[in-house]
């Protein structure tokens, strides 16, 4: 068993994290990457400023995790998020899920990325090349409350 | 009794500030917050109904309040 999530502040090291899902009970590993984009809604993209709700956003990130370990048995999952200014190219998440079969590999990596996009409490200030930046998603309509698990 | 306000993003930005303590009545909900946070200078950008989470677990606009609880306004998400 090795599920563990973190926030952090520096850069991923995806070669640690494939090594730390490695088990030979699992025949398929699933890396996702998100990574900033040099292009968003037409607009040239210089960076991208990565903020959260810190304690909040480390409780989430740990609820989905759990609940992707119970929906899909997932028991070797490990999901960083990186916060601060990031340049073109790098990655703001990565989410490495290894399981015995590539089917639920597959299914727990998409769970974790769509539940991170709808409930985890982090913001983006992405910088363009023109000189100014914009918060993402900020004239977006007020979102519904997320369904969250009861935490003790 | 007293909550404490958190506010993130685009929201700290409108109300130059990301954190506002708040006096309030005993019987007050999540909604009151919200209106107290929209009647201050800049407050008028945050949504009437906004995300909201009530010590660190999202709640409705219906929930009520605690002395000293943290109230945090979520603007919409943008991780990954």
């Amino acid at each position: 068993m090795s599920v563990r999530t973190a926030i952090v502040r520096r850069a991923v090291d995806i070669a640690a994290l494939l090594a730390e899902v490695k088990d030979t009970a699992n025949g398929a590993t699933v890396a996702f990457l998100g990574q900033v984009r040099e292009v968003n809604d037409g607009r040239a993209v210089a960076g991208i400023e990565y903020s959260a709700y810190g304690e909040m956003a480390e409780r989430e990130l740990a609820a989905i995790a759990s609940e992707c370990a119970a929906t899909f048995g997932t028991t070797h999952l490990v999901v960083e998020h990186r916060l601060g200014a990031l340049d073109l190219g790098e990655t703001s998440i990565a989410i490495v899920v290894a399981h015995p079969h590539r089917a639920a590999a597959y299914d727990a990596s998409r769970f974790v990325i769509e539940e991170v996009k709808r409930r985890l409490p982090v913001w983006k200030r992405e910088g363009y090349l023109d000189g100014t930046s914009e918060w993402v998603n900020a004239g977006g309509a007020t979102q519904e409350r997320p369904v969250q698990e009861q935490q003790s | 009794m007293t909550v404490t306000a958190l506010l993130f993003a685009s929201y700290a930005e409108a109300l130059g500030s990301d954190r506002v303590e708040l006096t309030l009545a005993g019987d007050s909900t999540v909604r009151d917050v919200v209106e107290r946070l929209r009647a201050m200078p800049g407050g008028a950008s945050l949504p009437a109904t906004p995300l909201v989470a009530v010590n660190l677990t999202y709640a409705g606009a219906d929930q009520r309040v605690e002395s000293g609880d943290e109230v945090a306004i979520i603007p919409p998400v943008a991780g990954g």
